[in-house]
């Protein structure tokens, strides 16, 4: 299982991220949450938001650059240890990680990892029993 | 098809006879009729009758845009002001605006120069041919606009502007014949895409494209985009406007209207004339012009002239592709750059709009050359690895194009300045500081 990222294609000047946040706000769509990759003269913004399709929708009307991207969201304990344990076990399959962001609710975090090869991440979560959230469950 | 057989298939020898001709009775009126070329001329100690042939055009003085200033507004027009039916001024950006008044003459001139152009792309009659240069001071508009109606087609003086009109207009009218700038054409190309429309959508089979330097890729983009035969045309409002040069069906170089226009190569730092085939800066010389005849007009477009027979049949002589402008020329790190090598490299790499803004700067007493380019929106891709390897594709081409290195900027897809005429796409900072 796999939920739908966004990504959003920014230049480095100031006020390019409030334009997407305000779009989104204007378009009741909520971002659960995201983070910013960033070069020099350009980043990249991936957000988890609440109406994926709409938002594409919404933010290719202002000219924006967007792409979808399927990133898995691993569900663990708000305690101390718990992302060790998952990630010592996906590296230990020779799982690489491109990129990663969390974001915690309460006793629970999640953790959005987009890995290199998403069909073994998969099977080797599933295998060592770690959930993992879908789309409807955020 | 060719539009005047008589002239533009002239023999050689028969045409260097008219211009030798023509350019005595040039010459000879200047000196009674223009202070500036007769205190040129006497300073140099030449009297009319020292030009006989084409061959003595060499004896001649040069004469330059800032001629042209210094005489604001009308101290090169030769002919009486009851004569001057009408007057063009180009964009002044820096100083005085260059003012050409033109008789009731240059005007036929102009027409019939502008009609072999249409002619050679072949425009007839039954063709409904858009206008979008400027309609106004600059030359595109109007000039282009005579050679249409002269010819017998139908013209749609569009101008520049209202975009949406316009391929609201091409839609229903059936237009066949599109005269614009060549970004302008792209431009309308894209405004078409985003009505969820393409070129099939158009009855369009013809593009004149000038009054700006424009690439071979340029030609492939507008030809795909808007499904027509795109070509060159050439002129400059000191000179007359549209029409002075045409490209025709072999779109190799672009025919010189030489029997009213004389060209020659020079080197542009010397003033020396170089032999045919040689790259120079173009010079002109107004054959037939009363209004305001130029001797010798340095153009400052980079070029070279191909000898030969076109395929075409027309004997007059052709020049490649303009390089550049020396003006638009850039001396970065002592290496000569001319943005149209930059629009190239461009075009070349399809993830990237065809669309750029050269910045220009000075730090550390080093030149920096910036390109801007806008990503095209399905281009973008999540992956950061893919996005900077696109970066460095860019910067490498344009390395091994420019020989200097330019820091590569991705900017946001539609961020870039849009301009419906001639574009604004170098901005150097050097010159402010």
């Amino acid at each position: 299982m796999t939920i739908k990222q966004l990504s959003v294609f920014l230049e480095n000047k100031s006020g390019r991220i409030n334009e997407v946040t305000k779009v989104l706000g204007e378009n009741g769509i909520n971002m659960h949450a995201f983070s910013m990759a960033e070069t020099t003269d350009f980043g990249i913004l991936r957000l988890i938001v609440s109406d994926v399709d709409k938002a594409v929708e919404v933010l290719r009307a202002k000219n924006f650059a967007v792409v979808l991207t399927d990133v898995v969201c691993i569900c663990c304990p708000n305690v101390a240890g718990a992302l060790a344990k998952i990630l010592d076990k996906l590296a230990a399959h020779q799982i690489f990680i491109e990129y990663m962001y969390a974001f915690a609710q309460g006793d629970q975090a999640n953790i959005v990892i987009r890995p290199s090869d998403l069909a073994e991440c998969l099977k080797w979560l599933a295998e060592e029993d770690c959930r993992v959230l879908g789309d409807q469950q955020l | 098809m060719i539009w005047n057989k008589n002239k533009e298939c002239m023999s050689r020898d028969e045409l260097r006879d008219l211009q030798g001709k023509r350019l005595h009775k040039l010459v000879d009126l200047v000196y009674h009729n223009t202070p500036f070329y007769r205190e040129k001329m006497q300073e140099m100690d030449l009297l009319p009758d020292d030009i006989r042939t084409i061959d003595d055009i060499v004896k001649l003085p040069f004469t330059t845009k800032a001629d042209l200033r210094d005489n604001y507004p009308m101290g090169l027009v030769a002919a009486p002001m009851t004569e001057i039916v009408r007057i063009h001024a180009s964009s002044g950006t820096t100083g005085n605006p260059t003012i050409v008044g033109y008789t009731y003459r240059d005007l036929e001139i102009w027409k019939e120069v502008t009609a072999r152009a249409l002619t050679a792309y072949g425009v007839t009659r039954g063709d409904i041919v858009s206008v979008g240069y400027g309609y106004g001071l600059f030359t595109g508009g109007l000039g282009a606009h005579y050679g249409v109606e002269h010819l017998g087609a139908t013209v749609l003086p569009t101008s520049t502007g209202n975009t949406e009109k316009h391929i609201r207009l091409l839609r229903d009218l059936g237009v066949t014949g599109l005269a614009c700038t060549p970004s302008y054409a792209l431009y309308l190309a894209e405004a078409l895409n985003k009505q969820g429309l393409t070129g099939a959508d158009l009855k369009l089979r013809i593009g004149a494209f000038g009054a700006e330097p424009w690439t071979e890729n340029m030609r492939r983009e507008i030809e795909e985009r808007l499904g027509i035969q795109a070509y060159n045309i050439y002129g400059l409002s000191e000179i007359m406007g549209p029409g002075v040069a045409y490209e025709c069906g072999c779109k190799n170089g672009s025919h010189i209207a030489e029997d009213h226009f004389y060209p020659e190569i020079i080197n542009p730092e010397t003033g020396e004339v170089l032999p045919l085939g040689q790259e120079g800066e173009l010079v002109l010389t107004t054959l037939t012009k009363t209004g305001m005849p130029l001797l010798r007009y340095r153009t400052k477009d980079l070029t070279t002239l191909m000898p030969g027979t076109c395929d075409c049949g027309r004997t007059s002589v052709r020049f490649t592709r303009i390089l550049g402008r020396s003006d638009d020329m850039l001396i970065i790190r002592g290496i000569n750059v001319f943005p149209s090598q930059v629009e190239a490299v461009i075009l070349e790499i399809p993830e990237i709009a065809p669309r750029y803004m050269l910045v220009v700067d000075r730090k550390n007493n080093l030149d920096t050359l910036e390109v801007q380019v806008e990503l095209r929106p399905d281009s973008f891709s999540d992956d950061m690895g893919s996005m900077l390897a696109l970066k460095r594709k860019l910067s490498d081409r344009l390395k091994s194009v420019l020989s200097i290195s330019a820091e590569v900027k991705l900017v946001e897809p539609n961020s870039l300045p849009r301009s419906e005429g001639k574009s604004t796409r170098v901005i150097d900072k050097r010159v402010l500081a």
